[in-house]
């Protein structure tokens, strides 16, 4: 089978040794739970609980507050204890549902939905929307808006994100390895939409174990294909994985369907089924707890609610002190300070390392290597808008297509003058962005 | 459990390679021509390396001391410019020359332009355009111990033939590093296989040169004289050493293909029609000046956006 891929990218250090073999865990919360109103694109939901009030596994504290939101479910039993301000990864602070956790687990009654083939379109939709599932490969999208298109009939691919380019990221691994059946079942789910779509599972060559099995497994399933990949970062990202799955090219803006595609993530297929086969809401996800200063790197099944410190704990700790934890992949993902912080629906890892190797580099000034454009999977030049970033020279930033960027790092980890370039465009498009809100 | 870790934007990782290492890799890439050039013209080459090598770092040590810039000498840089300069003397000019030499094209070219990445010209070339226009005589002395003869490039133009296979081997007269293709070609594979450069400038350059020299030069498709043009006057050195400086070579894709295709013409001009063998050095100092054109020209189109209708 060839490997498709996509032009530009990197190949960073893995680092998913570390945690590849290790078994999902189960842990359960010790301390309260923290929901922030706001872990997706989109309105902010809407608390739909107050201090005092008992909650249940599973019942819904929080309604999606707007079209573009998502909802919020309890992922235990216990008592609301406030609705306050707290920190996310980000740093910002966010109003948040606090439950306090009675340990019972006490669930709510479920209501078993009846078999795929009987339930409707809007059913299958609302089952999705009323479970808060969200895209929980980092970026939060609601999943029910992005299933809502507008002519299911013309979406000719149903992709699976299984790339998982970060490095040091296994959680999607460990689920493709131990929960085919879930991944397989949620995207018949979604197929179920799309009359004449084809079902692509794409998953990159460092998991050959996986392509086998998927393989293997979908042999009687007409309608799924397993697309091998090369391993490349960022091979996960939306357009690039468009380009090397079906060859068309999008650009920032068009959405996948106006090329005929939907693209989730595997994580985010999974809860699809666990909301449309078995009714469960979204209350838990796999995380990743791995770095060099961590003691027992593993795969964890999380409550989403969760407090960091309490995952680290579950993975022996810290062997020596971190100078860096990550909130997501080291490409991607948030730097974060301190570890007081709640698991989110798109927490997929924390990565912690003994060694910052940011701080230490002083960028120097750009040797025009050219490095930064041929790795550039926008195809931008870095070094240009980079250089009008910081000058503020807004209409050559346009003009060379500053908002085409991906944000996926790679101009700044070749660079080897070490110069900030995705963070200047980053925070250019930031301002760019808001300014076209206004 | 509260201490303030550090923060910072994304990426959280970064690639190895560093200028240092880069300029390094050049720095090693050289030597195979400096030996040979030390073997072919004697202890008087070395002596002329190690002179424009080392007014090239000083100067820029001195400057950014005078102007209490941070000092820079640590990414090899000047020493590649100070190598490559020296590599295009001949061996027979004065100490002084050697230093001239590594003050302007430290000082002049690259520093008062703002240093690393804001030349917009070769240094090394600048300076010995410079040093060619101020004191011709003694940058066109090929009398030396070694040889006696004229460069093969000045006997091909007055109309007689050279030896190819010493031109290949290196055994003939001209600038100390420019005589050996072979030693010039193992550097460049070296840097090739390591990929600091890559082929796109050096193989149009050269492919349209002998296009130009084959259709419309004197003796048309003629082996030995396209291989001869090839080996002699600078013309490897400049192909893989000094038109694939990143500072003066557009960073566009496409653009890198025009701006080889251009060298190709300059240096068929300058060679066919020009009164010295220089064609080389001249090409490459014209092709810096039009890069920025070049690469607005060649601008890249982002992924995905469709063409205007
Ligand atoms: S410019 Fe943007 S899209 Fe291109 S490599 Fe840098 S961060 Fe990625
Ligand atoms: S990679 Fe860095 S040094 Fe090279 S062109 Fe881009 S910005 Fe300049």
């Amino acid at each position: 089978m060839t490997r498709s891929t996509f032009v530009g990218g990197i190949h960073p250090y893995e680092g998913k040794e570390l945690s590849k073999d290790k078994p999902i865990q189960d842990i359960l919360p010790k301390n309260d739970l923290v929901y922030p109103l706001s872990q997706h694109i989109g309105a902010p939901a809407v608390p739909l609980v107050k201090p005092g009030d008992k909650v249940l596994v599973g019942q819904k504290i929080a309604e999606a507050g707007g079209f573009v939101s998502a909802c919020i479910c309890s992922a235990v039993s216990g008592t609301v204890k406030a609705i306050e301000q707290r920190r996310v990864v980000t740093g910002d602070m966010v109003s948040s549902i606090v439950i306090e956790n009675d340990h019972q687990y006490e669930e709510k009654e479920i209501e078993k939905p009846r078999p795929l083939e009987d339930l409707s379109r809007e059913e299958i939709i609302t089952y999705i929307k009323e479970a808060g599932i969200v895209g929980m490969g980092g970026a939060g999208f609601p999943t029910h808006v992005k299933l809502s298109v507008k002519e299911p009939e013309k979406i000719e691919y149903v992709i699976v994100n299984c790339a998982e380019c970060e490095p040091y990221l296994t959680s999607d691994y460990r689920r493709m390895v131990e929960e085919p059946d879930k991944i397989i079942q949620g995207l018949q789910v979604v197929l179920s939409l799309f009359p004449n779509a084809k079902g692509i599972l794409a998953i990159e060559d460092n998991k050959q174990d996986c392509i086998e099995l998927f393989k293997e497994k979908t042999v009687d399933e007409p309608r799924i294909l397993v697309k091998k990949l090369k391993t490349k970062y960022p091979q996960g990202a939306e357009r690039s994985l468009i380009y090397a799955v079906t060859k068309r090219k999008l650009d920032s803006t068009r959405l996948p369907a106006d090329v005929g595609c939907v693209v989730n993530n595997a994580d985010t297929i999974v809860a699809v089924c666990q909301a449309v086969i078995h009714g469960r809401p979204l209350m838990e996800r796999i995380v990743t707890i791995t770095g060099d200063a961590i003691k027992e790197p593993g795969n964890f099944r999380v409550k989403i609610g969760t407090n960091y410190s309490e995952l680290i704990e579950a993975a022996g700790g810290f062997k020596s002190e971190p100078e860096k934890i990550i909130s997501g992949g080291p490409m991607m993902g948030f730097g974060i300070f301190e570890t007081d912080l709640p698991t989110t629906k798109t927490a997929s890892a924390l990565v912690c390392l003994t060694r910052d190797e940011v701080s230490l580099l002083e960028p120097t000034a750009c040797i025009n290597c050219g490095r930064c454009l041929e790795v550039c999977p926008a195809r931008l030049m870095p070094n240009k808008l980079s250089d009008f970033s910081a000058k503020h020279k807004e209409e050559e930033f346009l003009n060379y297509y500053g908002m085409e960027c991906v944000e996926c790092g790679c101009c700044s980890y070749v660079c080897p003058a070490k110069r900030y370039l995705a963070q200047n465009i980053k925070s250019m498009r930031k301002l760019m962005l808001g300014k076209k809100k206004k | 459990m509260n201490t303030i870790r550090k923060v910072s934007s994304t990426p959280h990782v970064r690639g190895k390679v560093t200028t240092n290492h880069l300029m390094l890799a050049v720095v090693t890439a050289l030597l195979p021509a400096c030996g040979y050039g030390i073997y072919n013209f004697g202890n008087r080459a070395l002596w002329i390396i190690l002179i424009t090598v080392a007014s090239a770092v000083l100067t820029e040590l001195f400057y950014e001391l005078l102007c209490k810039r941070p000092v820079t000498i640590g990414d090899f840089s000047a020493v590649v410019t100070g190598l490559l300069l020296a590599l295009n003397l001949p061996v027979s000019v004065p100490w002084w020359i050697c230093v001239v030499g590594g003050i302007f094209a430290i000082l002049v070219v690259k520093m008062l332009f703002g240093g690393l990445g804001q030349n917009f010209m070769n240094p090394a070339f600048g300076a010995r355009c410079f040093l060619l226009i101020s004191f011709t005589s003694l940058m066109t002395n090929f009398e030396c111990d070694a040889y006696t003869g004229p460069t093969p490039l000045a006997l091909l133009k007055s109309g007689e033939t050279a030896n190819v296979y010493d031109m290949i081997l290196g055994r003939c007269n001209g600038t100390i590093g420019e005589t050996s293709m072979i030693a010039i070609i193992l550097g460049a594979c070296f840097l090739l296989l390591l990929g600091v450069i890559d082929l796109r400038v050096p193989g149009s350059y050269i492919v349209s040169f002998v296009i130009l020299l084959g259709m419309f030069g004197p003796a048309g498709f003629d082996f030995n004289y396209i291989v001869a043009h090839l080996a002699g006057g600078g013309m490897m050195l400049g192909a893989f050493f000094m038109a694939t400086d990143y500072v003066t070579r557009p960073v566009t894709v496409n653009g890198q293909y025009v701006y080889g295709m251009i060298l190709g013409l300059l240096t068929f001009f300058f060679r066919i029609y020009g009164s010295s063998a220089e064609g080389v050095s001249y090409a490459i100092i014209i092709g810096n000046l039009l890069v920025p054109l070049i690469e607005k020209i060649t601008r890249p189109r982002a992924f995905g956006i469709r063409r205007k209708m």
